[in-house]
């Protein structure tokens, strides 16, 4: 059994959907983490606003953003147990945040501590 | 015949008083000491009022007499350890004090300090609860095997083994201090939960034993509320929840011990005062910063207190269980929430949930399975509700389960 993160990758919602959609995601998303939980699968879950955050470039310069104006800005994400990338991939089918195309799901397997990461 | 009935009321609220001070004081190496002596006065107690009739004050009797056996004890015991042992000091250790103090603050704080040192992690949970029965609850020990499906036997072992790990431990006999108060709080509120969870969903036919599990832990956790030191939100949520769960008793099953199912229940049977108090305490709860999964629990209980079938309702505790099941999960808590789903989504989505949970050692899968299937597929409905039935393990639960078969046919 492994543990993986499933990467939440869309623009910020704030800035294309009115408040009444918003409710709808946030109901579809707490479903979709209340669907995992219920097979004991679900680990963490730990959002990444928009607001407060901030870019370090490899010069030190520091600026703000990523503001979520394109698909490929993470949103946040939540960590499962499963037995396979696959399973996890199953599990991320489920989010929500899949209903705007070119938004993706990444699933990263987490590294255990054994010494080789 | 008053008589015969005084006694056992009085057995249970006064021998926990009675053991409580004495264990405290004796100590987890003579805790066999402090019950035998407690239960010597009773026995007492019950040979000499049949024959010169009821004392004029009763538990003030008991008290004196468990004073007096115990002081007797520690005295021959003083003796010994300075005729026999002459190494002893001249001056004696408050361990040789003999006098035992059976005020209500002693009491209380005793209560507390042993309620601490018994749910303690370094012992088996149902030997906690068994533990928390005999001596916080003053439960016999046949009471507590029948309260476990168990026999005598395997009780007095489990309680035995308890109490070496807890001489072997050293645990002491005192409330732990601030830095420590609120992780030992999580053990005694897991077994109170543990308590109340065995009377509620026990498998014991016995239904007023079941409603005294119940209502043994809404009185230990009132203690703690009771208390400034614990007096601490997931107690106060704790404490709601029971009530509001507790506030269905009559309702839940008739005069045959046949069960009723929520939605067939005659709420003018519910307990109106109990739900009104689960009510204050959850509003008690509602303070701090941490949400403790009693807090989620006792608030989807209060959704429970409203009949009604709203949409509101059902989303409210769909939205509950999603949150509780991230901090706590449960085969119980997964059936229900998919069950709420049902009812606030639809039950095709339900399905599908279900059949995910795949909890196929469990009677109430089969069950849910069952309900949902039913009106969508009425031969998957009975499959499923056929095999709950091989699974179900009471006599009451067979009968609810084979109505529902019936009501397909």
């Amino acid at each position: 059994m492994n543990e993986y993160a499933l990467i939440m990758r869309h623009e910020d919602g704030t800035k294309i959907a009115s408040p009444e959609q918003m409710q709808i995601w946030m109901k579809q998303t707490m479903d979709w983490i209340g669907s995992i939980a219920a097979q004991n699968k679900f680990v963490s879950g730990t959002g990444l606003p928009f607001d407060d955050a901030r870019v370090v470039h490899s010069n030190k310069m520091v600026t703000n953003g990523p503001f979520g104006e394109i698909k490929e800005t993470i949103g946040g994400f939540i960590v499962v147990r499963a037995e396979s990338a696959d399973e996890a991939a199953e599990f991320a089918k489920g989010c929500p945040v899949l209903q705007g195309e070119g938004n993706t799901m990444e699933v990263r397997r987490i590294a255990k501590n054994d010494g080789t990461h | 015949m008053e008589q015969q009935e005084l006694i056992p009321h009085l057995f249970r609220s006064e021998y926990r008083k009675i053991v409580s001070v004495l264990c405290r004081r004796f100590g987890f190496d003579q805790m066999e000491i402090a019950e035998d002596i407690a239960s010597e006065t009773f026995l007492t107690a019950a040979q000499t009022w049949g024959f010169n009739g009821l004392p004029q004050n009763p538990v003030a009797w008991l008290y004196r007499v468990a004073q007096n056996k115990a002081k007797n004890y520690l005295q021959r015991d003083l003796t010994f350890e300075t005729k026999v042992a002459p190494q002893v000091k001249n001056d004696f250790p408050e361990h040789y004090e003999t006098e035992i103090d059976l005020s209500p603050q002693n009491i209380s704080d005793s209560q507390l300090q042993m309620m601490f040192a018994i749910c303690h992690p370094s012992i088996p949970p149902e030997a906690q609860v068994g533990l928390s029965l005999r001596i916080l609850c003053g439960f016999g020990i046949d009471e507590i095997a029948e309260a476990f499906l168990s026999n005598k036997d395997t009780i007095n072992k489990r309680l035995y083994r308890a109490r070496e790990k807890l001489r072997e431990e050293q645990i002491k006999i005192e409330l732990p201090g601030p830095a420590e108060i609120n992780k030992r709080l999580d053990a005694v509120l897991t077994t109170i939960y543990l308590l109340f969870t065995e009377g509620y969903y026990s498998v014991s036919q016995n239904q007023v034993l079941r409603q005294d599990l119940c209502f043994e832990a809404i009185r230990l956790c009132q203690m703690l509320a009771d208390n400034e030191q614990t007096n601490t939100p997931p107690v106060n949520a704790l404490l709601a929840l029971m009530h509001f769960h507790a506030s269905r008793f009559d309702a839940r099953v008739n005069e045959t011990g046949e069960i009723i199912l929520y939605d067939d229940q005659d709420t003018s049977l519910w307990n109106a005062d109990m739900i009104l108090k689960g009510g204050y305490y959850l509003n008690r709860s509602a303070v701090g910063s941490t949400l403790s999964k009693y807090h989620l629990e006792a608030s989807i209980a209060y959704w429970s207190t409203q009949q009604a079938d709203t949409k509101e309702k059902w989303e409210n505790i769909l939205q509950l269980y999603n949150r509780y099941l991230q901090v706590a999960y449960s085969p119980v808590a997964a059936l229900n929430r998919t069950y709420a789903l049902a009812k606030a989504n639809s039950k095709q989505e339900a399905i599908v949930e279900a059949e995910k949970l795949n909890l196929t050692d469990n009677q109430f899968y089969f069950a849910l399975l069952g309900e949902l299937y039913t009106g969508i597929n009425n031969q998957k409905a009975k499959t499923n509700f056929q095999q709950a039935l091989v699974i179900a393990r009471t006599s009451a639960d067979k009968k609810i389960i084979q109505k529902k078969v019936d009501g397909l046919d």
